[in-house]
């Protein structure tokens, strides 16, 4: 409630006192946060491989994204020897992947094993998020397997804690999203 | 020397006639990453697509034109009876033109009562081809074959339109396509703008179809057309054209053609 009357506040605000009324979104958004955990699946494969896996926020316009992680070979026999496979990801490659350079600060980090992941993203990592409506990505790619994407459409910021959760059916369990004022 | 007039004849014949075999370019893909990437090429003229069934590809005309718009070498060259095929390292990133550009004049005449021919630029010709040439006759063309592969992002210097022939200008990025979504591009013949082009889109693996499923598509005034790929694959795309605009007043007509294999990546 607090929370509404503030935001209500702010855009009145907005046109005449912008960089102000900026610096007091920012202290606002201080608390908010993003909490996910990615299930990487165990499968009953002959010959299993850690999948890729990219997680990014997906904006309404395809330029809005915030990218949170990407997991690949980050070490290999050349240097950039992992990034040749980051295509797979396909989605992930297209919107946002093919204009980056590896590895990415706090985005790049090696693959999982199987297991369940908590990722934990504050307002370091979400100042480019703009209050809207948002999708959070998970695209996921193994060797000799399969790929899969799953998304969780969801409002930032939100005035009280709100859980999703979505499950894959193949190269990814579950998937939960809190969001954390 | 009936192999080597009938192979001529092919050459020639390729950019000209409707019915002809399909000349194609195959990346063994087209979206890259790392500077390690490398591209293989395959080269061939068939019927079907993409299978070299037919003959190979000549690779003397061939250029590739790197993301900084300068000159990039192939590796690897080789021709086997039915296919051609080269390698080309993609260390910088952006998009690579891999084309290969046929034309020039063709003339036959007669010489003693013996049939001459020719076949070269505008300058051998002025050399070979004697100024009192019984009977000549003298045709003019311009082709390209060509695709595309990108390394990181797609980039359009090193798809500048040439000074002369058909050009594909870029409106949607010839690799930034998915199925499912149009496609939009503009057709130039010496860089202006041509309307009224058939454009012939084929996907490839045609021997697992019963029909050849081709989109035929008109470019508008601005020379521009679009295409909704209903799905994935490596599609084979084809337009021709003919006009007066020759290099010599010998040649009525000048034959343009181009072709392109484009890849459409699913969603």
């Amino acid at each position: 409630m607090v929370r509404t009357t503030l935001l209500a506040c702010l855009m009145t605000s907005l046109a005449l006192v912008a960089p102000l009324a900026l610096r007091a979104e920012e202290l606002k958004m201080a608390g908010d946060q993003l909490e996910l955990t990615v299930e990487v699946p165990r499968l009953n494969v002959a010959e299993y491989h850690r999948p890729y896996v990219a997680i990014w926020v997906q904006g309404e316009k395809p330029e809005d994204i915030v990218n949170l992680a990407v997991w690949y070979q980050v070490k290999g026999s050349t240097p950039d020897f992992g990034e040749k496979w980051l295509p797979d990801l396909r989605q992930w490659w297209r919107r946002t992947g093919r204009g980056l350079d590896f590895p990415v600060e706090a985005v790049s980090g090696p693959t999982r094993p199987v297991g369940e992941h908590t990722l934990t993203f504050g307002k370091e990592r979400l100042a480019g998020l703009k209050p809207g409506k948002y999708k959070l990505m998970v695209e996921a790619v193994r060797e000799v397997g399969g790929r899969e994407l799953l998304e969780i459409p969801f409002t930032w910021p939100s005035d009280k804690v709100t859980k999703q959760e979505v499950t894959g059916k193949k190269e990814l369990g579950k998937v939960s999203l809190t969001i954390k004022p | 020397m009936r192999v080597f007039l009938s192979t001529l004849a092919l050459v020639f014949a390729l950019p000209l006639a409707a019915h002809a075999h399909k000349a194609w370019l195959l990346p063994s893909q087209t979206t890259f990453s790392g500077s390690d990437s490398l591209v293989t090429v395959d080269a061939a003229i068939s019927n079907d697509l993409f299978y070299f069934n037919h003959r190979p590809m000549s690779l003397d005309n061939l250029t590739i034109t790197g993301p900084d718009g300068q000159s990039v070498e192939a590796e690897n060259k080789a021709s086997g009876r039915y296919r051609s095929v080269f390698d080309v390292a993609l260390p910088q990133e952006g998009t690579y033109q891999i084309a290969v550009r046929n034309g020039g004049l063709f003339a036959s005449w007669e010489e003693n009562g013996e049939q001459k021919r020719f076949r070269g630029s505008a300058e051998e010709f002025a050399k070979k081809v004697p100024a009192d040439a019984k009977n000549l006759v003298v045709s003019e063309s311009i082709g390209r074959i060509e695709t595309f592969v990108t390394n990181g992002a797609p980039t359009t210097k090193a798809l500048e339109p040439a000074d002369k022939g058909i050009d594909l200008v870029p409106v949607t990025h010839p690799n930034d396509l998915y199925a499912g979504d149009e496609g939009r591009f503009r057709l130039v013949v010496d860089g202006k703008p041509a309307g009224g082009l058939n454009v012939t889109i084929v996907r490839g693996g045609t021997r697992y179809r019963d029909s050849q499923d081709e989109i035929i598509v008109t470019t508008d005034e601005k020379g521009e057309f679009a295409v909704k790929f209903a799905e994935p694959g490596m599609y084979w795309l084809e337009t021709s054209t003919t006009d007066d605009k020759t290099s010599t007043p010998l040649a009525k007509q000048r034959r343009l053609s181009y072709s392109a294999t484009l890849e459409v990546l699913p969603q």
